[in-house]
């Protein structure tokens, strides 16, 4: 702290805050006003040698008596030692009639801890004592005339004692900072302060010892509402300067009384409270700036933002919540599956499903292989074929095929979890912002973006909102002009209608193509040429690259509003995708009834090649051990699952090198596109058809809706596939790394958002609705592949079993006690089961009945507010003429009044015209507002306006303005409003007005 | 208190993340920047509270200001003479409530401030044409803007005076959805 300014503070502190400021206070506070106030005058009379004598004297009195004095009085006895020789020797006089006084205290004084406050007490003594002396010697010293009477007047009951003792140590307070500038020591300031504090304390308990119950009720009130304060602070409309200056009063407040207030073992407890609470808040602090420190690529989405906007940043953070969610999926499958069976299963090689065959060695490292996920990674723990049927491994009796189980089916559980409580989250912050009603007011004052620091993006986002008013002027415009609504109608039904042809023609296409691509599969693929090998692949990518492209030809006829039409171009293309899909999931699914059909073929050689393996090798000793065959050259079936696992997984890596290609190529054809642009706009611009630069050459865009309809599918594939791969939630989380950083990098370095307007914050549900059905669409088949295929015979955690999920029937039988069992099966019983899942269908039901009565309940508030304000508009219009009129009357009557009152009684007169004056006063400080006043009022007081927010009583700002009136009596004026009921009250002086 | 480095003591410090929405280090990083923005000015030691003040033109050349269309309002609107020369404490002040953790209410507040151009605790016609007008760079027709200002006026005025109070402006603004978001500086 300032010391200059503690000096100011120290000696108003109290004063400042009872006489003006903090009204609140005061009341409670009366009597210690009354102390300081005389202190006051009496710091103004007395001179500092005077003081300055004094506090020499008590200490160097303290010091000879204790012999334990600091340093710090030392030093100040040293130094004043010389200038009151006069005074020590009085003071050694009158220590032995004082020592008799108080032997008491002192014995008890030397054992106790709290030495100081005794100290504390004696050195009042002695001031007294001094004091009266003084009083003896007056005619010695004129000078002091005064202040000894002011010392010595005072009664010498109880009650005076304790008040005289805050008069003493405002004394002290002023000379301390003398003295530390002085002697410019801190360790003395420190020592002093620690006294004062004391101090403070024993004065607090002084005071407190007089009042009354309720009068302590209310101190502790004032305390609280002074804690309050301290916390609330920081969201203050004030300047520093005064929150400063009211924060160290409040604390130096609370700190005084507060400590005070709890006596004896209760201090101390509270001392421990409060520290203990600012460590709590310290750490809370810390916590939160931990938690933002966390977020990943923070920092870089904020630089994006402040590039490119809000709508590509919400492109990344979509990206980044998925990456959240593949990071949870990644973490149940790493470490309740694939850690434990690389770590406790059977190591790689003991047995033929964990080891690479025969005919796969040589080519089982080689890179084109492990890309497709073949070789050795296709028998790792990658796969589901690598596992063991094994019940329970390691020393833990890790149950691995009930943990592959559960963590399949948690993966799922908790991404629906996940998906669904964001969009429940995402719904609610819509419902708060999809009102309309502000959109000119929001846009001025809400679409500047004060993160932008970048000139360019500066530029941009002026031309940005300039389009935005324009956009949002025409549209207002047009609104009012409603042009031909059964053109547009029959417009729009058309474009469904051609999109749907499309949808359908393009489906059946693809359709056309698997059947004859299964056709060309049953007959050997070797009889036919590359087309016919790829058609599937290439139509499905013909497709997706023109029918996108006929979609936005076709949504040109609806003549939507920007926003919406995305949003219908966006749908389009999902269904298209979604036909793609399904194809897809379709062709998987033949591909996995050959691998069956295959495997029952292996099955029975299998039985042949183990008895002729028998027969062959051991024909005599069929006890023995079955002989070791190396598991390379065991025959084994197909494996469906990991089939399946890989094929899900190639086709996502596949989206890894879409990316990765596919930002090259942005890159490669933009830094030779600037170029060209560079070179040809320059000079062919004027001599071309078109303008280059806005026209086909230019900057590619970043298309934010492609790149999540991407996102969105290759997580489809992965929720897919991850039951059969536990690898590929990995595997997308290296992908969803990958791209982060790549297309960052790559909008950073030469993309331009999209010119269309697209709404991040209304647009995220349109995003987790489509996740939610791709969710829902994915978990589908794999969940039919689970329930209706028996797993491999050789491959898997399963095998063996007819079913995946017998394993739980299993687990209950064997690891639970039999009353479960018996339980669960009464459970799992049809008659137990269809009432709950009514019950369910019946909570729902009934759950959606009342969201939608809420839902209209708030739509009729909506509308009552909106009339309401409507009403309050005109309401106030003319309270505003009304008021302006009776303004007017009121002058002129008062006018005459005064002119015949003159006439009358002066009594009379005087009252009549003090009340008259009041009520204008009142009244014009309430409505008309002094600039200057009125920013006073707005400044220095809490928004009182804030708790209220549409359907504000009018009286409530002149209540406010009249507020603060200069001088005295607009401040007692205020107060009685106060006390009448705060807003009416100043209600009431403003209709006053007029009968005046 | 050992080490050199003391800018502020202890209690200043506590003070300051009492009074502020920043911590110590934010607090210290932020004396930094006030420090280099006037290094002849600013001295290094404020355990007394120096009195210095640094004018308007230096402190919107602060790259987080620089492209800000209200950048002069800003300014002027944190200081306490309410020319544009800012303190320290005033300096803290701003960024505080333009940080990231100050709550609507507050920022409601000093966005009033900001758009209230001349400072009548009003915004009227004219602060509105000046907002659109530096929000635009003045490409806007004079009938456009007259249009935007009639139609925000019409939206956000409750009480019919054809000027928008502070009751006005924060009914309207803390049901925005983008205030938040957009009403705060990074530094």
């Amino acid at each position: 702290m300032p010391r200059h300014k503690l000096i100011a503070s120290e000696s108003d502190v109290s004063i400042e805050v009872d006489e003006g400021k903090d009204n609140e206070f005061s009341l409670y506070y009366v009597e210690v006003e009354e102390n300081s106030k005389g202190g006051k005058e009496k710091q103004a009379t007395r001179d500092g040698k005077r003081r300055r004598a004094r506090n020499g004297e008590v200490s160097r009195r303290r010091a000879s008596e204790k012999r334990t004095t600091n340093m710090a009085n030392k030093r100040a006895e040293k130094k004043h030692e010389k200038h009151h020789k006069t005074t020590r020797k009085e003071g050694e006089r009158h220590r032995k009639r004082q020592r008799r006084r108080i032997a008491d205290e002192e014995e008890a004084e030397e054992e106790s801890s709290k030495e100081k406050k005794n100290i504390k007490n004696e050195r009042t003594k002695t001031l007294k004592l001094e004091d009266e002396k003084e009083k003896d010697v007056k005619k010695k010293r004129k000078k002091h005339v005064k202040n000894q009477e002011d010392d010595a007047n005072p009664g010498k009951t109880k009650q005076k004692d304790c008040q005289d003792v805050p008069l003493k140590e405002k004394k002290k307070k002023r000379k301390k900072p003398e003295t530390t500038s002085e002697s410019e020591s801190q360790s003395e300031s420190q020592s002093e302060s620690n006294s004062d504090s004391e101090a403070k304390d024993n004065q607090a308990v002084g005071v407190l010892g007089s009042l009354t119950p309720e009068e302590l009720e209310k101190l502790k009130e004032a305390v609280d509402e002074r804690k309050k304060l301290i916390t609330t602070i920081k969201g203050k409309p004030w300047p520093m300067k005064k929150k400063l200056v009211i924060l160290r009063e409040s604390q130096e407040f609370v700190e005084k009384y507060e400590g005070a207030l709890g006596k004896g073992k209760g201090r101390k407890l509270y001392a421990y409270k409060v520290l203990m609470m600012k460590k709590w808040m310290k750490f809370e602090r810390d916590l939160e700036n931990f938690k933002t420190a966390c977020i990943p690529w923070e920092m870089k989405i904020k630089e994006i933002e402040s590039h490119f906007g809000s709508s590509v940043a919400s492109y990344f953070i979509f990206l980044r919540w998925m990456y959240g969610i593949n990071m949870i999926l990644f973490g149940l499958t790493f470490g309740l599956v694939m850690v434990p069976e690389a770590l406790m299963g059977k190591p790689y090689g003991s047995m033929p499903r964990k080891t690479v065959p025969r005919e796969e060695e040589a080519s089982a490292m080689n890179f084109a292989v492990l890309w497709d996920f073949g070789g050795y990674a296709k028998y790792s723990v990658l796969f589901y074929g690598y596992y063991n049927n094994q019940r329970a491994i390691g020393w833990l009796k890790f149950r691995m095929p009930l943990s592959y189980f559960l963590v399949g089916v948690g993966t799922v559980a908790y991404s629906y979890m996940v998906v669904i409580r964001t969009m429940a989250r995402n719904a609610n912050e819509e419902g708060g912002g999809d009102d309309t009603s502000f959109n000119f007011s929001w846009k001025t004052f809400t679409s500047w973006d004060y993160l932008i620091g970048n000139p360019e993006t500066a530029d941009n986002k002026f031309a940005s909102i300039t389009t935005s008013f324009k956009e949002a002027i025409v549209e207002e415009q047009e609104s009012r002009k409603d042009d031909n609504i059964h053109l547009t109608r029959f417009l729009r039904v058309l474009a469904n209608f051609l999109v749907l042809c499309c949808l359908a023609g393009s489906g059946y296409l693809i359709y056309f193509v698997v059947r004859r691509s299964q056709k060309f599969a049953l007959e050997g693929l070797e009889n036919y040429g590359w087309w016919e090998r790829n058609e599937v692949n290439m139509v499905m990518s013909l497709l997706g690259m023109f029918c996108p492209m006929l979609f936005d030809v076709i949504s040109t006829l609806e003549n939507y509003h920007p926003r919406i039409a995305l949003q219908w171009q966006l749908g389009r293309i999902f269904a298209l995708f979604l036909g793609n899909l399904y194809t897809f999931i379709i062709a998987l699914m033949d591909a996995i009834q050959l691998k069956r059909a295959e495997e029952e073929i292996v099955k029975k050689n299998m039985t042949i090649w183990q008895a002729n393996l028998y027969n062959g090798t051991v024909p005599d000793n069929s006890t023995a051990p079955p002989i070791t065959v190396h598991p390379a050259d065991v025959p084994r079936g197909p494996c469906w699952e990991t089939m399946v696992g890989q094929v899900l997984g190639k086709s996502s890596s596949e989206f890894v090198r879409l990316i990765i290609s596919d930002t090259m190529t942005t890159y490669i054809t933009l830094l030779i596109g600037d170029f060209i642009r560079a070179v040809l706009v320059r000079f062919l611009n004027n001599c071309w058809c078109w303008d280059l630069e806005y026209g086909f050459p230019s900057y590619s865009e970043f298309d934010v809706s492609g790149n999540v309809l991407g996102l969105i599918f290759n997580q489809g594939m992965i929720w897919m596939g991850a039951f059969y791969a536990p690898c590929l939630p990995a595997l997308n989380l290296l992908r969803l790394h990958v791209s982060m950083y790549l297309q960052c990098w790559a909008v950073m370095c030469c993309n331009v958002p999209q010119e269309r307007v697209f709404k991040a914050s209304g647009s995220n549900n349109f995003y987790m609705a489509m996740l939610l059905v791709i969710l829902f669409l994915s978990t589908l088949p794999a969940i039919y592949t689970i329930v209706s295929f028996p797993p491999s015979f050789d491959c898997g955690p399963f095998s063996g079993k007819n079913r995946m999920f017998d394993v739980i029937q299993e687990t209950l039988e064997t690891d639970f006690p039999a009353w479960f069992g018996k339980v669960f099966s009464y459970a799992s019983n049809p008659g137990l089961v269809l009432p709950f899942l009514l019950l369910l269908v019946l909570a729902i039901y009934y759950l959606q009945s009342t969201s939608k009565t809420y839902k209209r309940v708030n739509m009729e508030l909506k509308k009552k507010l909106q009339t309401q304000n409507e009403e309050n508009k005109k309401k106030n219009k003319l309270a505003a003429l009304k008021a302006a009129n009776e303004l007017e009357q009121a002058r002129k009557a008062g006018e005459q009044r005064s002119n015949s009152a003159s006439d009358l009684g002066v009594n009379e007169e005087s009252s009549s015209l003090d009340e008259a004056g009041h009520h204008r006063q009142a009244g014009q400080n309430g409505r008309l507002i002094h600039p200057s006043q009125s920013q006073h009022a707005q400044s220095s007081e809490p928004p009182v306006s804030s708790t209220h927010t549409t359907t504000r009583p009018p009286a409530s700002r002149s209540h406010t303005a009249s507020g603060h009136l200069p001088g005295t009596d607009g401040h007692a004026l205020w107060l009685h409003c106060q006390k009448n009921g705060s807003q009416r009250g100043a209600g009431k002086c403003h209709g006053l007005l007029c009968p005046v | 208190m050992g080490n050199k480095q003391t800018i502020f003591t202890d209690e200043q410090l506590d003070a300051y993340q009492d009074c502020t929405f920043f911590t110590r280090k934010e607090i210290l990083r932020l004396h930094g920047r006030y420090h280099e923005l006037a290094p002849h000015l600013v001295p290094m030691d404020y355990t007394n509270d120096p009195d210095v003040k640094i004018p308007l033109a230096l402190i919107v050349n602060m790259p987080e200001l620089k492209e800000n269309p209200f950048r002069d309002r800003i300014v002027e609107s944190f200081s306490e003479d309410g020319h544009g020369n800012l303190s320290f404490n005033d300096f803290v002040d701003m960024f505080s409530v333009l940080s990231e953790m100050a709550p609507r209410e507050l920022k409601a507040i000093y966005a009033f401030k900001i758009y209230d151009f001349n400072v009548d605790n009003y915004i009227c016609k004219e602060d509105l044409e000046k907002t659109l007008n530096k929000l635009t760079k003045e490409e806007l027709t004079p009938e456009e803007v007259n249009l935007v200002c009639e139609k925000a006026i019409e939206e956000a005025d409750l009480d019919g005076d054809n000027k928008l109070s502070f009751a006005d402006f924060e009914n309207m603004i803390s049901r925005a959805p983008d205030f938040l978001s957009t009403f705060h500086i990074r530094i």
